[in-house]
């Protein structure tokens, strides 16, 4: 419970600090360099470094580079739909949270498992 | 261009606004965890990758341009969809760092120490990002408004 509570803490700390970064750097598409910052990678394998060991995170990471192919699946859909068919914001950026979790599990069933 | 900062887009977002990114990174991280915990690293790796900043950036972008074309009496504008967009298409050349970030911890975490492996990844995310980035802007295609 407690390490739960101290990642809650440290994770939104650090996802916070890149998400105002990415409010005042300009021009916007170097701004949106950090909206993909590994932020939630950097706070958990810190932890799971030093709680589980280096091997547990290892592994971890290599199932990141699957998920980072999906998040730049989703990135590319929110290009089109935002920047393209100029769909509102809100419900793209989250109606497309279901590309990245069909490209991840597909990734994961396909080459992980 | 020039990489700019600008403080006063700071007194746009509100602090509820702030609550919430708050709220969603330490959800998806300690998230991540238990899944890891539960399910094994391989499934819970893959949610080190989840688009966790995007959503909550992409809508405050959209309405705070919004709200100031309505102050100055345009009711309708797509320019707030095209700022989201133009962050979006940066968040693609952020995540091909992110891969490189995870393959250089594959690469180094156990033969070096943990601390300078998770700094090397970061230099390395960064480094791929800002190069992407400044490959694009100066590819001759490239339109002043790509940036």
């Amino acid at each position: 419970m407690t390490q739960l509570v101290v990642r809650f803490l440290l994770g939104g700390t650090i996802v916070s600090l890149f998400a105002l970064l990415g409010d005042v750097l300009r021009p916007k598409g170097f701004a949106g360099l950090f909206a993909a910052a590994p932020s939630v990678a950097l706070t958990t394998l810190t932890l799971t470094t030093f709680a589980q060991g280096a091997a547990w995170a290892a592994i971890e990471a290599r199932s990141m580079i699957a998920g980072e192919v999906a998040f730049a699946c989703y990135a590319v859909g929110c290009v089109y739909f935002l920047g393209v068919r100029h769909l509102r914001a809100t419900p793209t950026s989250l109606v497309m949270l279901t590309l990245w979790g069909a490209v991840a599990l597909g990734l994961y069933w396909a080459v992980l498992r | 261009m020039i990489i700019k900062l600008n403080l006063g887009a700071l007194k746009q977002t509100q602090w509820h606004e702030y609550a919430v990114r708050f709220l969603l990174g330490g959800l998806i991280t300690a998230v991540t965890g238990w899944l890891a915990e539960r399910f094994g690293p391989v499934f819970g790796g893959l949610f080190l990758a989840f688009p966790a900043i995007f959503p909550a950036s992409a809508t405050l972008l959209d309405k705070h341009e919004r709200e100031r074309k309505r102050k100055a009496g345009i009711p309708f504008t797509v320019r707030g969809r095209l700022a989201a967009a133009l962050e979006a298409r940066g968040a693609v050349m952020g995540s091909m760092g992110a891969m490189v970030f995870a393959f250089v911890l594959v690469k180094l975490l156990g033969q070096v120490s943990a601390w300078l492996s998770l700094v090397l990844a970061t230099a390395a995310w960064l480094a791929i990002s800002v190069g992407l980035w400044y490959v694009r802007k100066h590819h001759p295609w490239a339109r002043p408004s790509d940036c």
